[in-house]
């Protein structure tokens, strides 16, 4: 442990004078954080690596005026088509009246990418696992290493979650869309702490995908819910007065709409505070060196130590999120399918 | 007179949202203290279940600061 410290130490002494070289920035021009981080938090139609390094990445447009379909990159936008400066870069087309609009845009954008690699990150994961399973059969012993780890993280969701919200009885038709969820958002969080390529992408910090996978949620809910479970909500088993003057159908079926809502607001927003926390700090010891020495170096390793504790919170943030999730939706598709109870 | 009014009427809105985000955290503060205070009780009258109270402490805390960050959501749109 002494040793630890000395070199830490000796590190921390070293390094100072280093703070003169990675001074990029004018003195006096401050550096805009909200904007630096609202950028990283947002879609992009390219992979931003390093300082000048970049993947460009497939836009696919049909443009709202002639009707053709454009293949491109950002570097080669077709004419009448330009980036939207108000509109948060997003691609927008100059129609021949003198508005603009915006085309249908199929890009091919970093989140996609991200999803993609996540879904490969799934595969090779879970066929391995599957592998091992289809080469021993029931009496053997059970796996070791990383097969074992894999089996223990669904054990765990299987039993403690989805058997226990929704009943012995019919959970297997709805293990495999939970356990994929659970593993997706699992994947998909912890890839977006890396800050490099392949990772770094803020997937579920967009509200588009979590608005999707609630969607998902309230389908599996609702499609398939008991004859119980919409009386229940329908006509419950209350004083007359309460269900003919709608009040409590009314109040029931505005749940049957918020309780997805709240899933998905609930993992949007602990995801991109989560990663706009991190950026700040980060882009606080790029502020840190326009300071000068010594207050940019002392704000710097605060900031260093911050940076640590926020990166660590977020691994924990990350498994809790997809758990509650899972959980949640769990639950209520364990309520859609009640008992019908006998007074 | 008006372009005051109207300026002034934008600077309230953003104010609003920075003391809505405030208000919603107090909320959450007390109410993920309440939680881990009522952990740690627990934990001190029965050490062996130390395990599963935790791992309830942060499942319930999650769902409180889901609320919160409900209205944090809410005001952030609202700033623009």
């Amino acid at each position: 442990m002494k040793k630890i410290k000395s070199i830490c130490l000796l590190l921390m002494i070293a390094l100072m004078p280093l703070s003169s070289w990675a001074n990029e920035q004018k003195e006096g021009e401050a550096i805009d954080i909200p904007e630096i981080v609202l950028h990283h938090l947002a879609d992009a139609y390219e992979w931003h690596i390093v300082s000048d390094v970049s993947i460009p990445l497939p836009i696919i447009i049909r443009s709202s005026e002639t009707g053709e379909w454009h293949f491109c990159t950002e570097h080669s936008l077709p004419d009448g088509f330009f980036f939207n400066p108000e509109a948060h870069g997003k691609i927008y087309e100059h129609m021949a009246d003198g508005t603009s609009v915006r085309p249908l845009d199929l890009s091919i954008t970093r989140n996609v990418v991200q999803i993609w690699i996540v879904v490969a990150v799934l595969l090779v994961i879970f066929l391995s696992c599957a592998r091992w399973y289809k080469k021993h059969d029931k009496t053997d012993n059970a796996p070791k290493g990383f097969v074992g780890a894999i089996e223990l993280l669904v054990m765990m969701i299987n039993d403690d979650v989805i058997k226990s919200s929704i009943g012995e009885k019919h959970y297997k038709p709805y293990a495999p869309y939970l356990l994929t969820v659970f593993f997706f958002i699992l994947v998909t969080n912890l890839l977006g702490l890396i800050p490099i390529f392949p990772g770094g992408s803020n997937v579920t910090g967009n509200i588009n995908i979590t608005f999707f996978l609630a969607v998902c949620t309230f389908l599996a809910v609702n499609l398939f819910g008991n004859r119980e479970y919409w009386k229940e909500i329908f006509w419950p088993d209350v004083p007359i007065f309460l269900k003919a003057i709608p009040i409590m159908p009314a109040i029931e079926l505005f749940g049957v709409f918020t309780k997805p809502f709240a899933l998905m607001i609930r993992l949007f927003a602990n995801m991109m505070a989560g990663h706009a926390m991190i950026l700040a700090f980060t882009c606080v010891i790029f502020l840190g060196w326009t300071l000068g020495p010594t207050l940019g170096t002392s704000l710097n390793i605060f900031s260093a130590i911050m940076l640590l504790f926020m990166n660590a919170l977020e691994l924990l943030v990350a498994f809790v999120q997809a758990y509650v999730f899972t959980m949640l939706s769990a639950v209520f598709i364990g309520l859609a399918h009640p008992e019908h109870h006998k007074d | 007179m008006i372009t005051s009014l109207l300026l002034a009427a934008e600077g309230l809105a953003q104010l609003g949202c920075g003391i809505g985000a405030g208000i919603a955290v107090i909320g959450a503060g007390i109410g993920i203290g309440k939680i881990g205070g009522s952990a740690v009780d627990a934990i001190a009258r029965q050490p062996e279940a130390s395990g599963k109270i935790f791992t309830q402490m942060i499942l319930t805390a999650a769902f409180v600061e889901g609320c919160a960050l409900f209205a944090i959501a809410a005001c952030a749109f609202l700033i623009k």
